[in-house]
C-alpha cells in the first residue's frame, strides 16, 4: 500500500493497488517526452473469467478516480458510480470483471504532477510533461497487458471518460468489443475549452499556487482550486435543476447585506469547492483540463470520422442527456451519423433528464435500463461467460 | 378467401410458442418475407419487436431507428442496436446498399416526405419492405361517404386534428407512386380486417377495397 497526501492539510491516505508500468520499454507521450517506470493506480471489482473475456474498463471523468464503487479512501464516501457498478447493479460485478484506473496526470496514485520526479527528488509540479487523452488510454492498455487481458469486453465512460472510450474505439479497436461513450464529444468544444481556461486561471491567480511549486513550499492554492470547481460545477448542472433545487432560497430569514453565502446555491457551491480541494490536486486540474482541451479525434479536421471508424467491429452505444449543455446531444448525434455512414453497429439514445451533464452520475432509471440492456445484450452477442462459467 | 393464422407462410417454427414473442400480424407478414442470416434496418422500429423476433428466429443482424425515446430505450434494453432518430432526416447518413432489407412498418403516412424516404430505403437496402394503411379500404370510403366526416376506425384511430398520419394514401396510390419512381414491386400482400395476410389473388381492385393494409417488398 502506497500513501499519498491530499488537500491543504496534506493528509496522508493509503490509495490501494498501484502497478509500475513501462519497466522494459519507455512510454513515449504525445508531447514527445519519454517516461518509464511510472505508477498507475487502479481498482478492480468482480472476477475475471477463465477465458479472460469478461473485463469491462470504466474510464473516469476529469475529477473522478479509480474508486468507482465501495468506500473512497479520501472522502470516506461511496465511489463515484456506486449506484451503477456492483453485484446485481446495471454493470454487474457478479458477471463482469470491472477495472478502473486513475488516469495519468491525475492525483490518486497514478503518474501525475504531485508525484516525485526521481531526477530532482522533488514533486514534478509544472515540470510535469503534458499528457493527452491518447496517452491516458495507452497507459490503460499497458495496465491490461500487465493484467493479462488481451481484449476488453467493453469500455465505458462519461464526459472525459467518454472521450477515452472513443479514443479506445478509434485507436485500439482490436482490443475492445464494445464501447459506451456517454455525455461526451469527439472533440472538446470552444465553450468547454473556455470554461477550463477559467478554472486554470483561477488556480494560477491564487498566490499559494506558487508558480506551480506549492508542494515544495508546503502551501496550497485552496481558494483558486475551489473557485475553479465552483465554476465547473455550475456547468455540470442545468438551469431547471438549479431552479428546482435551490431557487432563490436563502440560508437565513433575510438578506445579510454582506458577502456571506446568503443564497443556498452560494452555500452549496462553496461546499462543493471546499470538499473538492480536500481530495484533488490543483496542478492535476491544470494538466487534465489541458488534456481534455487538446482532445480532437479529427485532429483539427484532418481526419474524417468515417475514415477513422470505417470497418469498425466495435459495438457502440452512444448516450446523451437532453439537459446537458456542456456536451449537448448534437455532438453525440454527429458521432452517430458518422458511425451509421460506415454501417457500424451503433445504438444511440438521448435520455430525457433535466439534471444537466451530471445526469449520467445520478439516479436516472431509464439510463440504468439502457446500460443493463446494452451490456447484457452485447455479452450475449459476443458469448461472454460469467466468472463461474455458468449461463448468465 | 380468408386464411387462418396457421397458414401464414413461415420458414421458422410457430412464433407464438418458441420465441416468446407474438408479433402483430402485419409485422409477422413482414418477418416472413425476410430470409434468414441477412441484415436489416427497421425504420420506426418501435420497441424493437420485429428486430428481436428476427434476431432470435432467423439470425438476422438488425438495426433500428426510432423517434420515441421510450421505444429506443426499450429496444436497447432488449440488447438490440437502435438509434434515436428521424426517418425524414437521418436516412441520408446511411451508406448505399448497406443492408439486405430496410423495413418501414406503418410509418410512411407519418413522414414529412414519404417519397424521399422511399428513395432512401431502396438506396440503403437491396429490398425495402413497406407496410401502408389503406385509406381506400371500404370502411373508410363508407365512413366518409355516409357520415361526411374523416374516418375514425380501429386502424385509423385518430381524429383529423390530432393524427400523426399526415400523408395518407390508398394501396392504388402507393402502387402508382412505386411506378412513378421506377421501383420494382417484388412482393405484395394485404392484411384484411381480421388481421390475416392474403394476396386477394393479386386482384388490385379488391385489394384496394378490402385490404386494411398493404405490405410491399420493393427495390430500385
Amino acid at each position: 500500500m502506497i500513501t499519498s497526501c491530499f488537500g491543504a492539510s496534506y493528509k496522508e491516505v493509503q490509495i490501494g493497488d498501484i502497478v509500475t508500468l513501462a519497466q522494459d520499454k519507455p512510454f513515449v507521450l504525445e508531447c514527445g517526452v519519454s517516461i518509464s517506470n511510472f505508477p498507475l493506480a487502479y481498482q478492480s471489482y468482480g472476477t475475471l473469467n477463465a477465458r479472460r473475456s469478461n473485463a469491462i474498463l470504466i474510464c473516469h471523468a476529469l475529477s473522478g478516480d479509480q474508486y468507482v464503487c465501495g468506500t473512497h479512501p479520501v472522502t470516506g464516501k461511496e465511489g463515484w458510480w456506486d449506484r451503477m457498478v456492483g453485484p446485481g447493479k446495471p454493470i454487474d460485478t457478479n458477471h463482469f470483471f470491472v477495472i478502473c484506473s486513475n488516469v495519468i496526470g491525475s492525483c490518486m496514485g497514478s503518474f501525475g504532477p504531485k508525484e516525485t520526479n526521481p531526477a530532482t527528488a522533488k514533486p514534478y509540479g509544472v515540470s510535469f510533461p503534458f499528457i493527452t487523452l491518447g496517452d491516458m488510454v495507452r497507459a490503460q492498455a499497458l495496465l491490461l497487458d500487465h493484467l493479462g487481458i488481451e481484449k476488453l469486453f467493453c469500455v465505458i465512460g462519461g464526459s472525459m471518460g467518454g472521450m477515452q472510450a472513443l479514443e479506445w474505439a478509434a485507436r485500439l479497436p482490436h482490443r475492445i468489443q464494445a464501447a459506451m461513450p456517454i455525455a461526451t464529444s469527439i472533440r472538446q468544444s470552444a465553450q468547454n475549452i473556455a470554461f477550463h481556461e477559467i478554472g486554470r486561471q483561477a488556480i494560477m491567480a491564487d498566490p499559494d499556487w506558487c508558480d506551480g511549486n506549492y508542494l515544495e513550499q508546503r502551501k496550497y492554492p485552496a481558494k483558486g482550486l475551489a473557485v475553479a470547481r465552483m465554476a465547473a460545477h455550475v456547468t455540470y448542472l442545468s438551469e431547471s435543476m438549479l431552479q428546482q433545487k435551490f431557487g432563490r432560497h436563502l440560508q437565513g430569514e433575510n438578506f445579510t447585506y454582506g458577502f456571506d453565502a446568503d443564497f443556498r446555491i452560494e452555500s452549496y457551491l462553496r461546499h462543493q469547492g471546499q470538499s473538492f480541494v480536500e481530495r484533488f490536486d490543483a496542478n492535476s486540474y491544470l494538466y487534465l483540463t489541458r488534456a481534455a482541451s487538446y482532445f480532437d479525434l479529427t485532429e483539427g479536421g484532418r481526419i474524417k470520422l468515417t475514415d477513422l471508424f470505417a470497418g469498425t467491429k466495435v459495438r457502440f452505444c452512444v448516450v446523451s442527456f437532453t439537459s446537458d449543455w456542456l456536451y449537448s446531444s448534437i455532438e453525440s448525434r454527429n458521432l452517430v451519423r458518422a458511425l451509421n455512414a460506415v454501417a457500424a453497429n451503433v445504438s444511440f439514445t438521448e435520455i430525457e433528464c433535466d439534471k444537466g451533464h451530471d445526469s449520467f452520475l445520478l439516479d436516472v432509471p431509464e439510463f440504468d435500463a439502457v446500460m443493463r440492456g446494452f451490456i447484457n445484450g452485447s455479452a450475449a452477442l459476443f458469448g461472454i461467460s460469467p466468472p463461474d462459467g455458468g449461463v448468465r | 378467401m380468408h386464411t387462418t393464422s396457421k397458414q401464414i407462410p413461415s420458414n421458422g417454427p410457430d412464433p407464438a410458442t418458441s420465441a416468446g414473442i407474438v408479433l402483430r400480424p402485419d409485422l409477422q407478414a413482414i418477418a416472413d418475407m425476410v430470409a434468414p442470416n441477412t441484415t436489416l434496418l427497421d425504420v420506426g422500429c418501435g420497441e424493437g419487436e420485429l428486430l428481436a423476433w428476427l434476431q432470435q428466429k432467423k439470425n438476422v443482424s438488425g438495426r433500428g431507428i426510432e423517434l420515441s425515446q421510450t421505444g429506443v430505450n426499450h429496444s436497447i434494453a432488449k440488447g438490440l442496436s437502435v438509434i434515436q432518430g428521424d426517418a425524414d432526416t437521418d436516412l441520408q447518413y446511411y451508406p448505399d446498399q448497406a443492408y439486405d432489407y430496410a423495413v418501414l412498418g406503418q410509418t410512411l403516412q407519418t413522414l414529412r416526405d414519404p417519397k424521399e424516404v422511399l428513395e432512401q430505403l431502396v438506396r440503403i437496402a437491396r429490398h425495402a419492405i413497406v407496410s401502408v394503411p389503406n385509406f381506400g379500404h371500404w370502411k373508410n370510403r363508407l365512413y366518409l361517404t355516409l357520415m361526411g366526416k374523416m374516418p375514425v376506425t380501429k386502424t385509423l384511430s385518430y381524429n383529423w386534428y390530432d393524427t400523426p398520419n399526415i400523408h395518407f394514401c390508398t394501396i392504388t396510390d402507393f402502387v402508382n407512386l412505386c411506378g412513378d419512381l421506377g421501383f420494382v414491386i417484388e412482393k405484395r400482400l394485404y392484411v384484411s380486417h381480421q388481421g390475416v395476410p392474403t394476396t386477394f389473388n393479386n386482384h388490385d381492385f379488391f385489394a384496394n377495397v378490402l385490404g386494411e393494409q398493404g405490405i410491399f417488398m420493393i427495390r430500385r
